[in-house]
């Protein structure tokens, strides 16, 4: 019988439970089908030794060998264990602590608890009923039992003196007696471990059912089948074993040297030597990580990868292999921008989707279709890579076939046909680090040309996505379950609102921020064809609007070409971003068109800004539509609508030049003026610091109190001529509507290219770094002006003195270092935070609850309220009502 | 100056605790029966907790919190006392 029939037979069970408990050495024994005491591993010819790590016993791994224990070949052999006889008795590590207690807490003499009998049955009472409903609290009891009894130093049962015991770790233990430490050897622990009754050991926590505490000292070792540590042969023939196998062999080396002494009556020291030498190779075979042991190694000092080891860290079998795998049916590429496709597409290069397949049952409805794909083959798109004929219980790899007409003609309901992906089905897209659940969305596949997948520049957002060489994976769920519930579920319009914050976190960036203020601005006043241009971008089929000017030519405003777009009844009330500085106005009495109002769907006044149409900004316009009318109506406004917006800027022409940030002569000499001014006074600050007349702030020091005022003048200085340097800016300078409508940029940055740098600072202070008392060779030392510790007069459009580029550097630096160690740091944070919250969920009763039911959160959030569906985190928004009543 | 108040006054009085009852049996019971719960469900309050010793709260007792909620105004969670 082969393995995958009889496993059809075996009676499958679910787990409820895993017990975790000891071997026995009998069940060792039992199990075993060979006994390794030959450190050799192979004979001179080749073949294995028998009774050497490498036996046969161990199970068949060759191809076409035959195990000689269960007679199958290397396909049916589980593998079997062998055992290592040792000759002396060894102290498991890991288990030392428990070993400890257990000899501490009992009596040295008859191994009864040290507490009279009354005591020990009522504190198993207890124990036991504590197990039962508060488990933790039970080992914090039985910790406590055996703090009590460790404490006694005459057995209450015999009558014995108790010594104290010294427990050096990893297995060294020493009973301090009068007349001086003495060590315990294994055999001796193990006797006194023996000796302790099964009634009692309870009460410290050790089941008897279980595990006997005897067990904890090894007297023969298990050693594990050849699938478990497979050999590799190269191609020069060579064969290197795996690491386990040559600890294992150490073990056997040492085991036998010890056997030797031992029966050569060797001197007690050499005994003593061989047997501790045994006792630290095996706990390095089981760690060979532990403290205060030598590790093993090969020979090029490389750490061998013992049991530990393997199962340990990242890489190990637990994190490495089964909470995270490798799998199937995914694609991995650079990413590149399509603004011409749907948020909820993705552009899959024709390549990929020839590789990737999709199961589809043949029906009676669909199996002209199937015979399609089967027809062309599995080179060309839209074909199929394979065809299960379920009556025959066949399955058909197209590539080795030849004649796909015949194959088409075949096929009969229920066969199931594996095409390519085509247009149309769902994929879930990814981009790492997957922080939120944005990070994994579902997408319908589009395919094309090229290497690369195709994203939606809206999308960007929430998989912090930019197209400097960004990688992204794509997955294909299978099953029509999976595939509904990953539509229904993780399609991109599902996560236009973010439940981080209750606002959409898809939206405008960048380009279409500016596009959209251009189009909406009021002196933008486009001609016939211009409006053609930007409704086709728009997909619009509707009929053309009025136009808001008729005379001398057709004239159409911006505004009445979003308004087409926005849904029947829609009404916003609410600030630009540009509602700031000169522009500022708190109602409708708007005179700088900086109050946005929407009526039933018309946008009467204001620009459409970063706060309108901008990606996580919520309460916008985009808010209140896909709450309001559905994440389908906003997936439309954003497909439609937002092409509209760069198609503006491509028809007006959108760049920034030198001459952006460039201010008149007089800017530049009121700008000189302030300067000096700033300088004179904190000059004046540095003579009172000198003489001792400073105003000192209380909490600090005089020189901390001169930084600070200091600080203070320059950061003033450096706001005063940004302030001067944009006063001087035309409105309809580039930079400065970027900077505005929060597309890219902010007045600093403009205050930096036009005006000055300002004061570069190292860990949160002026540069003060460099020399003993100075930053530069080219200044006095002990000088504290501003130009000494790091403030740059210049600007980047008239460039950087030799002296302020070093500053400017010193800076920069420090920038850069701090967000490789944020991002490590923020990293191991929410990693931390994941695994302690990952198992929570909010039950159906509204209460936040944890994998055992037990209560977290009365009522999810306190309040119960999906952020998803609110306001900014609000359940009601009163605001929003008296705006909508009005609107009416 | 040392303060005059008693050491209870200001565990009490300050404003960083929130108002702990503890409830009768009969409340117990009524909270237990509307969350559909055993006690042992209940997140858990120490008997070496400042308030819950000055309250005289014994192993089992459940503890109703009111607390001031940014979310909610008022939010009221319940601890069961445990003798560790």
């Amino acid at each position: 019988m082969s393995y995958a029939s009889a496993y059809k037979e075996v009676e499958r069970y679910l787990i409820d439970k895993i017990h975790f408990s000891l071997l026995s050495p009998i069940e060792i024994r039992k199990m075993a089908k060979v006994t390794v005491v030959r450190p050799e591993i192979y004979e001179a010819d080749g073949s294995p030794v028998s009774g050497g790590v490498r036996d046969p016993h161990f199970g068949a791994i060759e191809p076409g060998e035959r195990c000689p224990v269960c007679g199958n070949t290397r396909e049916d052999c589980p593998g079997h264990f062998g055992k290592i006889d040792l000759a002396r008795p060894v102290l498991l590590p890991h288990l030392g602590d428990k070993i400890n207690v257990i000899l501490q807490s009992t009596c040295r003499n008859c191994g009864r608890i040290l507490l009279p009998d009354e005591k020990i049955s009522y504190y198993t009472n207890i124990y036991l009923k504590l197990k039962e409903k508060w488990p933790v609290l039970a080992e914090t009891f039985a910790d406590e039992v055996a703090k009590q009894s460790s404490s006694v130093s005459e057995c209450p049962h015999c009558g014995y003196k108790q010594y104290k015991l010294k427990f050096i770790k990893p297995f060294t233990f020493y009973e301090v007696r009068p007349e001086g430490e003495i060590r315990l050897t294994p055999s001796e622990i193990r006797e006194r471990l023996e000796r302790v009754q099964d009634k009692d050991i309870i009460v410290l926590g050790v089941d008897p059912k279980a595990a006997r505490p005897e067990w904890m000292v090894l007297t023969v070792l298990p050693v594990p089948p050849l699938s478990v540590r497979p050999s590799i042969t190269m191609e020069n023939g060579l064969r290197a074993e795996d690491d386990l196998t040559h600890a294992l062999v150490e073990i056997v080396r040492q085991n036998e040297r010890l056997k030797n002494f031992l029966s050569s009556n060797a001197p007690e020291s050499m005994v003593e030597e061989a047997w501790q030498t045994l006792q630290n190779v095996i706990a390095a075979y089981i760690d060979n990580e532990l403290p205060n042991i030598y590790q093993l190694s090969h020979r090029g000092r490389k750490q061998l990868k013992t049991i530990a080891q393997r199962l340990k860290g990242k890489e190990g079998r637990l994190r490495g292999n089964l909470n995270g795998k490798r799998v199937n049916f995914s694609a991995r590429t650079v990413i590149s921008p399509d603004p011409y496709i749907s948020i909820d597409e993705v552009g899959v290069p024709e390549e990929i989707a020839k590789i990737l397949t999709l199961p589809i049952v043949v029906t009676p409805y669909n199996i002209e279709e199937a015979r399609k794909y089967v027809l062309n083959g599995p080179y060309n798109w839209p074909g199929a890579m394979f065809v299960y004929k379920s009556k025959q219980n066949m399955k058909i790899d197209l590539r080795y076939q030849r004649n796909y007409r015949q194959l088409a003609e075949s096929l009969e309901i229920g066969d199931i046909v594996e095409r390519h992906l085509i247009n149309g089905d769902i994929v879930l897209f990814n981009r790492q680090p997957s922080l939120h659940r944005m990070s994994i969305m579902a997408h319908k596949v589009r395919v094309m040309p090229g290497r690369t997948f195709r994203l939606n520049l809206l999308d960007c957002a929430p998989y912090n996505a930019d197209f400097d060489g960004d990688e992204m994976n794509l997955h294909v769920p299978r099953l029509e379950e999976a595939r509904s519930e990953a539509e229904e579920l993780m399609l991109v319009e599902k996560q236009i609102l973010s439940p981080r914050y209750g606002g959409p976190i898809i939206g405008g960036r960048q380009d279409y921020i500016s596009g959209s203020y251009l189009l909406t601005v009021k002196t933008t006043l486009l001609t016939k064809e211009e409006v053609s241009l930007l409704m086709a971008a728009a997909n619009y089929k509707g009929k053309m609007p009025e136009p808001a000017i008729i005379k001398p030519q057709p004239l159409w405003t911006g505004k009445q070409l979003v308004s087409l777009f926005l849904p029947e009844g829609l009404n916003f009330e609410g600030r630009a971003k540009i509602n700031a500085g000169e522009l500022k106005c708190d109602n409708e009495r708007c005179f700088f068109d900086s109050y946005d109002i929407i009526s039933n769907g018309r946008l009467l006044m204001g620009v459409f800004d970063k706060n309108a149409i901008g990606a996580e900004q919520p309460e916008n316009v985009l808010h209140y539509i896909t709450l309001e009318y559905g994440s389908d109506k906003a997936r439309e406004f954003l497909d439609n609508v937002f092409r509209m917006f760069i198609r503006m800027l491509e028809i007006k022409g959108f760049s920034i030049s030198l001459r952006e940030v460039e201010i008149p002569k007089e800017a530049k000499e009121k700008i000189n003026i302030m300067v000096e001014q700033a300088k004179n006074e904190i000059q004046e600050y540095i003579n009172d610091y000198k003489e001792g007349n400073l105003e000192v702030i209380p909490g600090r020091t005089a020189e901390e109190s001169l930084e600070l005022k200091i600080i203070q003048r320059l950061q003033k200085l450096r706001d005063d001529a940004g302030k001067l340097a944009i006063s001087y800016m035309d409105p309809f300078n580039n930079a400065f509507i970027m900077a505005r409508t929060g597309a890219r940029g902010s007045d600093i940055n403009i205050t930096q290219m036009a005006a000055m740098l300002g004061q570069q600072t190292v860990r949160g202070k002026r540069i003060s770094r460099g020399f003993r008392t100075r930053t530069l060779p080219q200044f006095k030392p002990g000088d504290l002006s501003p130009e000494a510790r790091g403030f740059i007069i210049s600007n980047f459009r008239s460039g950087l003195k030799p002296y302020e580029v070093f500053f400017h550097a010193a800076g920069g630096r420090e920038g850069l270092v701090d967000t490789a160690v944020k991002t490590s740091q923020s990293g191991y944070m929410q990693r931390r935070l994941i695994n302690a919250l990952q198992d929570l969920y909010i039950s159906y009763d509204g209460t936040v609850r944890d994998s055992v039911g037990d209560i977290i959160q009365f009522k999810y959030g306190e309040d119960g309220v999906d952020p998803m569906l609110t306001y900014h985190g609000k359940a009601v928004n009163i605001d929003r009502i008296i705006q909508k009543a009005k609107g009416e | 100056m040392p303060s005059k108040l008693r050491e209870e006054d200001k565990i009490l009085g300050h404003y960083l605790v929130p108002k702990h009852r503890i409830l009768s049996l009969e409340e117990s019971v009524e909270v237990l029966k509307s969350l559909g719960i055993k006690p042992w469900q209940l997140p858990r309050i120490s008997i070496n907790d400042p308030v819950v010793k000055i309250l005289g709260g014994k192993p089992g007792d459940i503890i109703e919190i009111e607390r001031d909620s940014p979310t909610a105004g008022k939010y009221k969670a319940y601890r069961v006392v445990v003798s560790y």
